[in-house]
């Protein structure tokens, strides 16, 4: 039976836990902080010696940690390509922009456990000799940014932060910058951009990458919250022992964001891929089912941007047989382990860990135009194909939705969205904005065609009869 | 310019200077710290604050369009600010934003920011707020409300004194 796994939201909602440094002190804060500065240089058997902060690096790739901020790329492997030999300072940034449509996770613990993310940062910091960090939340959280302020302040007081960290020689600042609304700053180097007081049009890849050319032009880390704080576990567990948590490459554990359309919506920490989609929508531990009467239509699992799943769709998924070599197993969506790699093999994502569950009720144009109207609203505007596409898609959608449609709409849709992604966009949003337009149309075409040509036949019927006239109030909006 | 900021805000901003290395990174705190003072961010204000990061008011002027939580103009006392994206869409967002404008004399198909005539109230759509499992939100300023049925919202717009 699939079971929620709290390694993150341990203390979270937990009676009488509060956001500040006693409490947290109080159920073992900042021990994983000490056990890392503790940490003595090793004899390797080579003869070379490991430094400590080569020892955490280490034991986070030995985690098999991936980034939960969307593209789940390894932790371990993104700070191995920090640039440490050009003299220059290197900067650690939290990216706190939670933006994705459908992600609520982060929220839960800036706003109730501040302290986790800060020694992890902390300790991520100090592993990667980081004197200088920042925590870019998104402006409409400003509640969650004081809450920050002012924990950041009572850490410095205990001395876990400021110059010569309890006595190691240590130094590391730490401050919190605010967005103001912008979904594109959670984009890394937009993000870095809108740190660095500029619009934050992402920079193209190669060769801004963070790793070598980020904030100011050095060397700059940039982590999901999720993924600093599970560094704190890494280090009080061991990355071997958390790398038993989860399935083998999807390490740990996620806290998945269930919204839409269930009768238990909330967050909900679960080992990687040890729950499926549908037991995460239907068993009573978490969303417990549908409304009464409903029937699951869809659902898009991992963030807005992520490609929807239709209810029924049958995938081919990669299992081993008994004999330990690789099958091919039919598997329906809602049996999908969720986690990283099965998802990427029925063709879509996890993502930020977002499900957004739809049923019947809902009207499948009327959703993508929703989302459409997100990204035309939060497009950056600095490549053409993305900021005339994303209007575009919108501008058809809308009229879709407000009985303008067409016949040919479906295949306009697609091909406007076919003409983003791939290379024609410095950064991911173009893909973002793609995808939803590209999956819902291609798995639901049967519904954008028949409102197409319902919205033609109707409007056929209101041809205006010779000598008639009408009141001008009653015109369409 | 006639621009003047009190002594709390200056030594506020001065010390908001200090988190970065180059200055030109605190522009986007300095102005959260102008706009919560004042309400918006007048032309003087850019220019002021152009002179205090020893920037042109246009690098300053760049990011205030840019961003649609800094104002360029007054807004109502009160900021209503609905969740418009997919998960509080299906919670009721479309209802809650209509109930609002109709309560309050404004039109409920645009999106955008909408001021009262008395300047007391804005509405607006804003995009995820990033608390879907709660659908729908909002926020009235700074505060934050979650699963906001019409009876909670007459509620708190009966609260904005």
């Amino acid at each position: 039976m699939p079971q929620e796994y709290k390694l993150i939201l341990k203390h979270v909602d937990e009676p009488g836990y509060t956001p500040d440094i006693d409490c947290y002190l109080r159920h073992g804060g900042y021990e994983g902080l000490k056990k890392a500065l503790a940490i003595q240089p090793k004899e390797l058997p080579d003869g070379k010696k490991a430094s400590p902060q080569e020892q955490i690096r280490d034991d986070v790739k030995l985690s098999g940690l991936r980034g939960r901020g969307g593209a789940g790329f390894s932790c371990g492997l993104k700070w191995s390509f920090v640039d440490r030999r050009s003299g220059k300072p290197i900067y650690l940034i939290c990216n706190a922009d939670e933006s994705e449509p459908g992600t609520f996770k982060d929220r839960q613990i800036m706003h109730k456990d501040p302290h986790q993310l800060i020694e992890g940062m902390i300790i991520s910091c100090f592993a990667n000799d980081v004197h200088l960090a920042y925590i870019y939340i998104r402006g409409e959280m400003p509640e969650g940014a004081k809450i920050l302020i002012k924990a950041l302040a009572e850490a410095k007081a205990k001395n876990f932060l400021g110059k010569n960290i309890l006595g190691t020689g240590y130094d590391l600042e730490m401050y919190v910058h605010r967005g103001a609304g912008a979904y594109i700053c959670g984009e890394e180097t937009g993000l870095i951009e809108s740190l660095e007081g500029k619009r934050p049009y992402p920079r193209i890849k190669p060769p801004y990458f963070p790793a070598v050319l980020g904030l100011w032009m050095c060397p700059t880390i940039v982590n999901n919250v999720e993924t600093l704080c599970n560094v704190k576990h890494i280090v009080e567990m061991g990355g071997a022992e958390f790398a038993r948590l989860g399935t083998p490459n999807n390490t740990g554990t996620r806290i998945v964001s269930l919204s839409g359309q269930v009768k238990r919506p909330g967050y909900y920490e679960i080992e990687v891929g040890k729950a499926t989609i549908g037991e995460l929508i239907n068993d009573p531990k978490f969303g417990g089912g549908l409304r009464d009467g409903r029937k699951l239509k869809a659902i898009i699992p991992g963030g807005s941007s992520s490609k929807v799943l239709k209810a029924g769709e049958k995938f081919k998924l990669k299992k081993k047989d008994a004999e330990g070599k690789d099958v091919l197993v039919e598997t329906d969506m809602l049996d999908l382990p969720y986690d990283f790699d099965s998802l990427a093999q029925a063709g879509t994502m996890s993502g930020s860990s977002a499900i957004i569950v739809m049923d019947d009720s809902v009207d499948i144009v009327g959703a993508l135009a929703n989302l459409s109207e997100f990204y035309a609203h939060e497009s950056c505007g600095q490549c053409t194909p993305c900021r005339e596409g994303a209007l575009w898609m919108n501008k058809a959608l809308q009229r879709m939705a407000h009985g303008q449609g067409r016949a040919g709409d479906a295949d306009y849709l697609v091909k406007i969205a076919d003409n983003i992604p791939g290379g024609r966009t410095i950064c991911a949003f173009g893909e973002a904005c793609s995808w939803p337009v590209q999956s819902f149309v291609a798995k639901f075409k049967d519904e954008f065609v028949a409102k197409g040509v319902a919205d033609e036949a109707r409007r056929a019927k209101e041809v205006a009869v010779p000598g008639e006239t009408k009141p001008l109030a009653a015109a369409h909006h | 310019m006639s621009f003047t900021v009190p002594a709390n805000l200056a030594a506020e901003i001065d010390e908001l200077i200090t988190h970065y290395p180059v200055k030109r990174a605190a522009s986007l705190m300095v102005l959260h710290a102008i706009q919560e003072q004042f309400g918006w961010i007048s032309q003087e204000a850019v220019e002021w604050t152009a002179a205090k990061l020893e920037l042109q008011p246009i690098n300053i002027l760049e990011i205030l369009t840019f961003y649609p939580m800094l104002r360029q103009q007054p807004m109502g006392k009160y900021q209503l600010k609905v969740c418009r994206t997919l998960s509080c869409a299906l919670g009721g967002a479309y209802q809650l934003h209509h109930h609002f404008c109709e309560k309050l004399g404004l039109d409920a198909h645009k999106h955008g920011p909408q001021t009262t005539a008395d300047g007391k109230f804005t509405v607006e759509f804003v995009e995820c707020l990033a608390s879907c499992g709660t659908a729908p939100v909002m926020m009235c300023n700074d505060a934050f409300y979650e699963g906001v049925t019409h009876a909670k919202a007459d509620e708190i717009v009966k609260e904005c004194k």
